[in-house]
């Protein structure tokens, strides 16, 4: 699977440097509008905004930068004049834009979005060569003279670019994490299913607007954009806002000495992967990892702690109390419903538990097996991961559901 | 209006039956004779009208709810695009189907939908107007050109925002009894933005729909709006992820130990009051508020059966319960937006002679936030019921403060602290929920209600 990323880098590497060649040899074809879409685009670039992820790591947008490479894949005739730019030329002109954007931020230290820049250049490209030819050879007048039909046409080939552009993800991110490729780019398109619609509606109206009203119509039609791009910032710290506050809540059952140092953050991980296992989509195992870091905070309402964190030996109204005040705080948070249920259920038998709640209980176990001291594990009789378990199948009857004692079994002698 | 489940005040009846009046006189007036609407363009009213009520309706529908993103606002592009195409009695209508269709709070849906009609309808109705003056007649059907087209589409922008912001503060100030000082204050500058934003796009709009291309290039335009409206609308999402934080703490805090939510919420109270007579902006007084109702979040680290405990702590005990300063301060240490506050929870035990904990600074090397908390904790200690100790009156609190500026306290903090009280006076009930301790009497959805207490009042 690995030569398919090589695979798509050399073939981006390759469009760019025929265009850019072709460019230099030929000289640029109407260069005011050349340059008044780089500079879109490169402002663009240089706005993209870091988003936080679920899984630790960050991803940038920057939606302007694709809009305005778009428009100009797309671009007709500009203020009501014929325009002969063909695919090479908006390639050239979107990787050598693209690079004046990202410069500031590789220059800074940051590292450059080489997945992102392959994408867009592939885009770009596939783009401009459904379009330009139409175009160009007059096909697309005649067809559907300046009217709707047009506007539909543009608006087509833009979304069409947009599932390309989820199917090289996907397939990128396929090879490199050797998951299977059809679930994830249902998740790709489960997750573009807003974003792809306005990108694509964004390229095709920066294209009839050129059209009809000039170069003016750039300006008018981006500034709000830019400044959306900017305050999606926002966006971005409300969702960094909510992660610090579970973390901090997952750290209080820490502090206040009712688990042991990093439980909750090992439960996360592995509650993540046992889900992965599973076969569950993204937005749940992000429900999982928030319910999975915030399992533990009902305890806080204990007198006194209960040793290394384990409720199992409390009576089951106890266990459900605490399940149902830990809920009442994770409710407060403003993360999505579903987690605070999830730590809610945590107390009922499995079969009625969420699924999610399932695979926290049995992790949950897991840990607490393996966090005692290794004298204590093997005076118990499970000195090891195999044992514990064995321990786990035994208690399959009401608190631990097959099914999940599998998959962790998997996750564990996998990694 | 905005408030619990109270009934309307008369000012808010008074000034949505005057608002509906003039919207209803603003949609039957044509400037230039008595004709009403004849002679409008209704092949362009009934389409914008239609689009702006679909926008409105689509996070109430069950069908496309769950997929749009809710709470974006009204929408106002559509709005600018009717008042740069249509004349200004048929841009008054564009708005009402929508308003009246589209999504309400619980309390009063009706009156609710009916004000935002009115509201919308007279300020579509002043920016088809701004419009038209600064445009010239723009004849039926004549293409817009650039750039003359955009000085008065951006007039007719900010038109429309300063009218909303306008009626707004009239209904907070009719409804809420806010005072008139406190109802407008920053709400133009925070929105001009935006609106000058959406103007552009509904000119872009107009421009598409006057095109050859025609109305399906205009309504592409919504989709890139529609994200910039839920995108603007994320202002009130930070502030309400803010608040989610305080109060998830808080409730943490709440499950382990009942007595140091109602102290932390109070200690909240007392700290913005000190904050706002020491002339800070509203983010730091924010900030500060944030920092009282937190500081005591250390206490989730010390047991509680010695929170609990009744009668005096051995010198073991009480070096353990030194120690929540530092347990807060590691608490929140990640979170981000706490800033100065997390200052305020590690130091609010330092006193001013640098004997305190658990750094033993003096002076100033406390941070401001710091000495500020510190007054209005030991300010809520002195005059609320504990397990140990009766309330003082706050008279007496005040006097045991002044004694204790200059070793213990900043003198100035406990000097604005008097003057707070004086002027605002103090009610140490605990409100029924956080909310109204979070936002402040004006937060927008918190009612302003209760006898505020005089400052002399012994406390029962």
């Amino acid at each position: 699977m690995r030569h398919a990323v090589t695979l798509l880098y050399a073939a981006a590497a390759a469009l760019c440097a025929v265009a850019l060649c072709a460019t230099l040899w030929r000289g640029l074809d109407e260069p005011g509008i050349a340059a008044a879409f780089g500079c879109v685009i490169a402002v663009g670039e240089f706005a993209r905004v870091r988003l936080p992820e679920a899984d630790g790591g960050s991803r940038t947008v920057g939606p302007l930068g694709i809009a305005g490479a778009l428009g100009y894949a797309l671009l007709g005739e500009a203020g009501g004049e014929p325009t002969s730019h063909g695919v090479l030329q908006t390639v050239a002109v979107t990787v050598v834009a693209s690079l004046c954007g990202l410069a500031p931020h590789v220059a800074r230290g940051q590292p450059p979005p080489v997945d992102h820049s392959v994408r867009a250049v592939l885009g770009v490209g596939f783009a401009a060569t459904c379009f330009q030819p139409l175009y160009n050879s007059g096909w697309l007048a005649g067809a559907f003279a300046p009217g709707p039909g047009y506007v539909l046409c543009l608006l087509g080939i833009t979304l069409l670019t947009g599932a390309c552009d989820a199917l090289l993800t996907a397939a990128l991110s396929a090879a490199r994490a050797g998951w299977p490729f059809g679930p994830l780019l249902r998740d790709e398109l489960r997750a573009r299913l807003g974003i792809v619609p306005a990108i694509a509606a964004t390229g095709a109206v920066i294209a009839l607007a050129v059209a009809v009203a000039g170069l003016w119509a750039l300006p008018v039609f981006c500034v709000p954009l830019l400044l959306t791009q900017f305050s999606f910032r926002r966006y971005a710290s409300v969702r960094a806002t909510y992660r610090q506050t579970i973390a901090s809540l997952a750290r209080a059952t820490e502090v206040a000495g009712h688990t042991p140092q990093g439980h909750a953050r090992r439960v996360a991980r592995l509650s993540r992967a046992v889900g992965r296992e599973l076969g569950l989509r993204e937005p749940e195992l992000t429900v999982l990892e928030y319910a999975a870091l915030m399992h533990d905070i009902g305890q806080l309402s204990l007198v006194d702690p209960v040793p290394g964190g384990a409720t199992q030996p409390l009576a089951p109204q106890e266990q459900r109390r605490i399940a149902l005040l830990g809920g009442a705080v994770v409710r407060q948070t403003g993360v999505a419903p579903e987690v605070a249920v999830v730590v809610e259920r945590q107390a009922d038998p499995y079969r009625e538990q969420p699924v999610a709640a399932r695979v926290i209980r049995v992790v949950n176990a897991y840990e607490d097996l393996l966090a005692r001291r290794p004298a204590e594990r093997s005076a118990a009789g499970f000195p090891g991961v195999a044992p514990a378990l064995d321990r786990l199948r035994e208690d399959t009857e009401r608190d631990y559901e097959p099914r999940v004692v599998e998959a962790l079994a998997r996750v564990v002698h996998g990694g | 209006m905005h408030g619990g489940g109270a009934r309307l005040t008369r000012a808010a009846r008074v000034t949505l039956a005057c608002a509906v009046c003039a919207a209803v006189a603003c949609a039957a007036s044509t400037p230039g004779g008595p004709g009403g609407l004849r002679g409008v363009e209704w092949g362009v009213l009934l389409p914008l009208a239609a689009l702006y009520a679909l926008c409105e309706y689509a996070p109430r529908c069950p069908l496309l709810g769950p997929r749009v993103p809710g709470n974006v606002g009204a929408f106002f592009p559509v709005l600018l695009t009717a008042a740069v195409l249509l004349p200004p009695a048929a841009a008054a209508l564009t708005p009402v189907p929508g308003a009246l269709v589209g999504r309400a709070r619980a309390h009063h849906p009706v009156a609710r939908r009916v004000w935002h009609a009115a509201q919308l309808a007279l300020a579509a109705w002043a920016a088809a107007r701004v419009h038209g003056a600064l445009s010239g007649q723009l004849a039926d059907g004549a293409p817009l050109a650039f750039p003359a087209a955009l000085p008065p589409a951006v007039a007719a922008a900010l038109t429309l925002c300063a009218v909303t912001t306008a009626l707004d503060g009239c209904m907070l100030v009719a409804a809420e009894r806010c005072p008139p000082r406190l109802a407008w204050r920053g709400q133009f500058a925070r929105s001009a933005g935006p609106h000058l934003a959406h103007g552009l796009a509904g000119l872009m709009m107009a421009v598409l729909w006057r095109s050859p291309y025609g109305p399906v290039a205009a309504l592409l335009v919504l989709l890139p709006m529609y994200i910039c409206c839920w995108v603007f609308a994320q202002y009130h999402r930070e502030r309400a992820a803010h608040r989610a934080t305080v109060r998830a703490l808080v409730q943490a805090v709440d499950i382990k130990d009942r007595y140091t939510r109602g102290h932390s919420e109070r200690v909240g109270r007392a700290s913005a009051l000190i904050a706002r007579e020491l002339g800070m902006d509203e983010a730091r007084t924010e900030a500060l508020r944030f920092a009282g109702i937190l500081h005591d979040v250390g206490k989730l680290g010390v047991p509680t059966r010695l929170l609990r405990k009744e009668g005096p702590l051995t010198a073991e005990e009480r070096r353990v319960i030194q120690l929540h300063p530092e347990y807060g301060n590691e608490m929140v240490r990640g979170i981000g937006f706490l800033g100065e506050a997390r200052a305020a929870i590690l130091h609010h035990h330092e006193r001013m002679d640098g004997t305190g904990y658990p750094y033993g600074l003096s002076g100033s090397e406390i941070p401001p936030f710091a000495r500020v908390v510190a007054v209005a904790d030991a300010f809520d200690a002195m005059t609320s019921t504990r397990s140990y100790s009766r309330a003082r009156p706050v008279g007496a609190a005040l006097v045991e403060l002044d004694r204790c500026a200059g070793s213990q306290f900043d003198p100035d903090v406990v000097r604005a602290l008097r003057r707070a009280l004086d002027r605002e006076g103090w009610s140490p009930a605990a409100t029924a929920d956080l909310t109204e301790a979070l936002e402040g009497p004006y937060g927008g959805s918190g009612g302003v209600g209760g006898g505020v207490r005089a400052a002399s009042e012994p406390v029962p």
